[in-house]
């Protein structure tokens, strides 16, 4: 998705671009992911910036692009249980409202009329209207497709070198089926992107965090909007290797019900975790008991991409002049690939930035040029 | 000469009593130990589902419970495997349309 | 017993599918002293081949449906008499490494389809994969019709509900049964048996159509030599056809069906050698229904869930890469059977029996009964018998051309209802370059099966025009059955063992799900 979005953005800045993958379109994180649009679990502070900025560029994208791609503004609703949960989760709510994010604070009763089916008793929540939903493989196709004639696509063509010049700088990049010259490589390898950054020569430490999700039997439309407990937005933010689980419940337009965002750092390995999918289906349960019968019927594993502070990269790698990374965006890649691609087109035409990225510099985990 | 023998005639069967089933209302007769979909079957009907999508007719397609073609609604409960789930006394079949379940709530 | 059932028994071994290779590999178990757990979705033993009536239908002669019911026979009533525990009725939807010991968790619901479902969980030392084989479905116009049933499953039906497919509504007191005309198309061996089975059973059978020649296997002699049970059994069937007065057409297809709300009709077309339809050679014959199947691929939802390695067939579909002892690439999970590449219900006993014996030699079990020697001779019946199944995979693999009798609306995801055409543009206009990306950008294979109906028929309509990339990876269906949100919220005793575990919320935070 991150690299349809900078093909696409690239393209439209008058650049020829090509992709290369090697699989698929939407082969690898993008095609396991949910297709959150999020603003809701992001904490004031640089990713927010750039969520925000993704929001009003995916609206413009749905004008856009065929209704296909099942752009949705539905909103998120993020409940707590009980007092003490909503009280964190209203200070959480009025920090995020100063830095530009709409978020209405919801009453207990109240809950009932955006989400009828929500389980009772609940102390609370806050609707936050910015959260919208995209299916992500499509989007990408299209996105990909719009971009019109600058953009081929070379797919199943693994890179398996970065060429470079006499003064270091990228030239292009080697596939079996031959060398393609360009001035400037982007890496938007995902959860891949550490290796891409190695045969370039530099230091990139993305790694793979799992995630689960789960899929009903088609439904009617039971769940509105985006739904989640308030222990989803302690997790993006958390630094613990253990299993931390909490259900985010939404509906799709196909109909079935998704239930995801279980998260473990386990590298790749796609085993199915029992613990984690009995607590994908508890939670969603108690968050929406008309879901205790209704089947599940299939359970995927993505690995999210990210890098240490829990930031993607953005922007130049100064320790090899034409190579831009665009990667390591966690759980968050098809929310923030429009900013993203904004972005890096602006830097590869030497345009304006629409925000500081320097926050998401490559270089700033240390480690030179290697050998 | 075998040909013409029903399949029940063939095997020797002495079922237990026969008993009754509706299917939309319907009366039908179900044998003890055959699924919902045999007595459908047995009573010339092969469609008690119609698609998601296009309001198609369908019935038991691969007979093992791979295909989920056969869903019915048995009792109110919606995707039930008729393939699957044996017949039993007093049972309502009921054509099961798209996704089988009811529109929640206000929507 | 040694090992009553608890909620949370442990075997020595735990045997999934209770078809030929399962009860063969159960039974030669535990009568080498294992204790044993035999699961089946079934509410009785046999699988598919030796699918039979439930006792309430008084079935005094099922053998008149069946060959060789005497082996079954014989190995229920070794089952019985052994230590193994018969586990009917549950639905096991994966398997997983028990982290603490040595040990496996095999998760299953029982229940009635989606009624009352409940989590059981059964440890063993070691897994036998025996979970069989389904039917191979390339789609055709009309093939969503009701009326239209898989040649299998037309089988399965036959012999478990004593039922014939397409019949009509009777008068009462008409003869049930009497009257249906099934035709049975498709590809491989299986077809000649359900013909031969639906005729005895008083279907009328105006056609067999084969897609495939059998000249094919002429090509393979010392093959076939070496297999004279396998002749026998294709002449017996061709005897009984011939009995029956039934037309077998080779080399041809059906490539439509007529009728909206049931079947009236086929159109039955020849077919060249890459099975593309020949232009004006399409006839109609008149019928009520229409068996179909283009042979089976293995159930590999388990295996491909623990990670087993996979190597193709010649007919492209993906088999347990399995060691002399039957033991798959992960130490512990063994296969026999059609899992290991489709080649009968002989060879399924035959690999069944090593299985066990080798389990049994494993995890410390008496010394085999007849020694060496009879894993000499089960050996070399394996060896024969695998032989004969790579060529019948080579003979009925489908051909390249069979895609040419689609038309673009022609659904090929019966569940999420996907037409060839919005395949075949995934393909061509989004980049869709295997059946995962189709799967995502059009939904098919998306639904209730999983795509096990359509699997085959989206690989090749996505690898279409193009030169041969690299294999696809066997789907993935970490749930090998659907499960009840309730069931799997249920499951108990499991988090003891899995990795993860305890959770840490945040602090601070309210946790409404914790």
């Amino acid at each position: 998705m991150v690299g349809a979005a900078c093909a696409y953005y690239a393209a439209r800045r008058g650049l020829r671009v090509t992709v290369l993958d090697r699989g698929s379109v939407a082969g690898g994180t993008t095609g396991a992911g949910e297709g959150n649009l999020l603003v809701s679990d992001k904490e004031p502070g640089p990713e927010l910036q750039l969520a925000l900025l993704s929001t009003q560029l995916w609206r413009d994208l749905a004008e856009v692009l065929p209704s296909r791609i099942e752009y949705e503004a539905k909103g998120g609703l993020v409940v707590a249980s009980d007092r003490t949960g909503l009280a964190a989760l209203q200070e959480y709510a009025a920090r995020q409202s100063a830095a530009g994010v709409t978020a209405d604070v919801v009453p207990g009763e109240r809950l009932r009329d955006l989400e009828p089916q929500l389980a009772p008793g609940l102390a609370g929540g806050v609707h936050y209207p910015q959260d919208a939903q995209v299916q992500p493989a499509l989007a990408a196709a299209h996105l990909l497709r719009a971009a019109g004639d600058r953009v081929s696509l070379r797919l199943g063509e693994e890179v398996t070198r970065i060429l470079a010049g006499t003064r270091g700088e990228v030239r292009g990049v080697r596939t079996p089926s031959g060398d393609l010259h360009a001035r400037h490589v982007v890496n938007a390898a995902g959860t891949w992107g550490g290796e891409l950054a190695r045969l370039a020569g530099v230091t990139l430490p993305v790694l793979p965090r799992r995630g689960f999700v789960l899929v009903t039997e088609p439904l009617p439309r039971l769940v509105r909007h985006k739904v989640y407990a308030a222990d989803y937005v302690a997790d993006v933010a958390s630094d613990s290797a253990a299993l931390q689980t909490s259900a985010v419940v939404e509906g799709t337009p196909a109909g079935p019900v998704l239930i995801g965002a279980s998260r473990e750092r386990v590298g790749f390995d796609r085993t199915p975790s029992v613990a984690a999918l009995r607590r994908l289906a508890a939670q969603a349960v108690r968050l929406f008991p008309a879901l205790a019968a209704v089947r599940a019927v299939r359970t995927y594993a993505g690995f999210r991409p990210y890098l240490p502070d829990h930031l993607p990269a953005i922007g130049p790698d100064p320790r090899r002049p034409g190579l831009l990374h665009a990667c390591g965006h966690e759980g968050a890649g098809i929310g923030l690939a429009p900013a993203t691609g904004r972005i890096i087109a602006e830097l590869l035409t030497g345009g304006q930035l629409p925000l500081d990225i320097t926050p998401f510099r490559p270089d700033r985990f240390g480690g030179g040029v290697a050998g | 000469m075998a040909r013409d023998r029903s399949p029940a005639e063939r095997v020797g069967a002495v079922p237990d009593p026969a008993f009754e089933i509706t299917f939309d209302g319907r009366p039908l007769v179900a044998l003890p130990g055959q699924s919902l979909a045999a007595a459908l079957w047995a009573a010339g009907i092969l469609a008690w589902r119609t698609t998601r999508v296009g309001g198609r007719p369908r019935g038991a397609f691969c007979g093992i419970g791979h295909c989920f073609d056969c869903l019915a609604t048995v009792n109110g409960a919606p995707n039930r495997r008729a393939c699957l789930v044996p017949a039993r006394p007093g049972d309502a079949v009921t054509t099961q349309e798209g996704h089988g379940h009811a529109a929640p709530g206000d929507r | 017993m040694p090992h009553p059932v608890t909620d949370d028994p442990e075997y020595d071994l735990a045997v999934i599918g209770a078809g030929p290779a399962g009860l063969a590999g159960a039974v030669a178990a535990a009568e080498l002293g294992l204790s044993v757990a035999l699961l089946d979705a079934s509410s009785q033993p046999g699988g598919q081949f030796y699918r039979h009536p439930a006792p309430a239908l008084g079935a005094t002669r099922p053998e008149a449906l069946h060959h060789d019911w005497a082996t079954f026979t014989a190995l229920r009533r070794r089952l019985a008499d052994s230590t193994a525990t018969l586990l009917a009725g549950h639905h096991v939807w994966t398997v997983v490494r028990a982290e603490a010991r040595d040990l496996w968790d095999v998760h299953a619901v029982t229940g009635a389809d989606g009624d009352r479902d409940r989590p059981v969980r059964v440890r063993a030392r070691a897994v036998l994969l025996a979970t069989g084989a389904y039917e191979r479905h390339l789609p055709f116009p009309g093939w969503t019709v009701p009326g239209v049933v898989g040649a299998g499953g037309a089988q399965a039906m036959l012999k478990s509900g004593l039922v014939l497919p397409g019949l009509r509504a009777s008068p009462a007191g008409a003869r049930p049964g009497a009257g249906a005309r099934v035709v049975v198309a498709g590809s491989g061996p299986l077809l000649l048996a359900v013909a031969a089975t639906l005729a005895a059973a008083g279907a009328r059978v105006p056609a067999v159509v084969e897609a495939s020649g059998y000249l094919g296997y002429a090509r393979h002699p010392r093959t076939l030599a070496a297999n004279p049970h396998k002749v026998a059994e294709a002449a017996r069937h061709g005897a009984a056809l011939l009995r029956h007065g039934v037309r077998l057409r080779t080399r041809s297809a059906v490539t439509r069906v007529h009728g909206s709300d049931r079947v009236e009709a086929v159109t039955v077309s020849r077919l060249d050698r890459d099975w593309r339809p020949v232009r004006g050679s399409g006839r109609r014959i008149a019928c009520d229904a229409l068996a179909v199947g283009f042979g089976l691929v293995p159930q590999l939802d388990l295996a491909t869930g623990l990670g087993c390695a996979t190597r193709r067939a010649r007919d492209g579909s993906h088999l347990l890469d399995l060691d002399a002892q039957q033991e798959t690439s992960v130490p512990g999970i063994w296969a026999a059977g059609e899992t290991g590449g489709i080649g009968g219900v002989e060879l399924a006993l035959t690999e069944g029996e090593l299985a066990g014996r080798a389990i049994a030699a494993r995890l410390g079990g008496r010394a085999a009964a007849g020694g060496s020697g009879r894993g000499r001779a089960l050996r070399r019946r394996r060896a024969r018998m695998r032989a004969f199944a790579a060529v019948m995979a080579a003979v009925h693999a489908p051909g390249a051309g069979w895609s040419r009798w689609l038309d673009d609306t022609t659904d090929v995801c019966r569940c999420e209802e996907v037409g060839a055409g919005r395949i075949r543009e995934a393909a061509t206009a989004f980049g869709a370059r295997d059946a995962r990306t189709v799967k995502l950008l059009t939904r098919a294979g998306m639904g209730w099966c999983q795509g096990r109906m359509c699997g085959t028929a989206v690989a090749c309509l996505a690898a279409e025009g193009r030169e041969q990339g690299p294999p696809p990876a066997p789907e993935r269906r970490p749930l090998a059955v659907p499960v009840r949100l309730d069931a799997l919220a249920a499951l108990t005793g499991t988090a003891a063992s899995d990795p993860g575990e305890p959770e840490e919320h945040a602090a601070g935070e309210d946790s409404t799900g914790g």
